[in-house]
């Protein structure tokens, strides 16, 4: 099987590549997941954007190794990872995740796992940056804590 | 023995690098004794690694612990905690 994941600066359309997707395989069920850039994080001013780094390389890997835990613990038919970086303005997707598999269960489960994983192995940092300054987003415990109950 | 070094995010800002080549002696067997060198560098170098919080370590691409063992040649990286998603 060849995977692949997403890694760009671009901007993504989860609703047609769910779509293109949907016509390669005969799954009963898909999951999707698409996360946002908020224009607020709690006791910070107002968002203007948000500039993500990350690892070129290990990013790829890291992503590629989480798919492969997924597709060893569920029977699934595809799976589709995108995560972008460099600017980002408020309201725009930052990652997406799409599951097909033959029943709900296994898409449900498997792309919860995915975006858990993601968040604490996939090496990304944001950088929030409102019109007064700039500041790295903090690591957060709940993070650590979604990932180990899948243990 | 000679090693990339990588540094990414707040770490890369705090240290004002972000990756440079370093040959260090061979009695030097894993990141925790890398980390003890590299705090002799100074008070940018210790207020990043004195906390073990503040920090995450890769050793070629792969999330490791600080008693992970490190040979010439490896691409070692560091890093604050994942903040992406």
């Amino acid at each position: 099987m060849i995977m692949t994941v997403h890694v760009q600066e671009d901007l993504f359309d989860l609703q047609d590549i769910t779509q293109q997707l949907k016509k390669l395989h005969n799954s009963g069920a898909s999951v999707t997941f698409e996360g946002y850039v908020r224009d607020f994080d709690p006791g910070h001013e107002r968002l203007d954007f948000l500039e993500l780094e990350h690892y070129p390389g290990m990013t790829e890997k890291a992503l590629l190794s989480i798919e492969s835990l997924a597709r060893n613990r569920w029977y699934l038919d595809d799976v589709y990872i995108v995560h972008r970086y460099g600017k980002l303005n408020v309201g725009e997707p930052i990652v997406g995740v799409v599951v097909f598999a033959k029943h709900r269960k296994e898409a449900f489960e498997a792309c919860h796992f995915i975006i858990d994983f993601l968040k604490t192995d996939a090496p990304f940092w944001k950088k929030e940056i409102t019109n007064q300054q700039s500041y790295w987003v903090d690591a957060k415990k709940i993070d650590d804590e979604e990932k180990n109950k899948w243990n | 023995m000679k090693i990339k070094l990588f540094y990414f995010a707040k770490v890369r800002e705090v240290l004002g690098i972000d990756r440079e080549e370093i040959d260090v002696e061979t009695d030097i067997k894993t990141l925790a004794e890398l980390i003890a060198f590299l705090k002799l560098r100074g008070s940018q170098w210790q207020s990043i690694f004195d906390m073990s919080s503040s920090y995450r370590m890769a050793v070629n691409q792969e999330l490791v612990e600080a008693s992970h063992t490190i040979n010439a040649n490896d691409e070692v990286a560091f890093f604050p905690p994942i903040t992406g998603g």
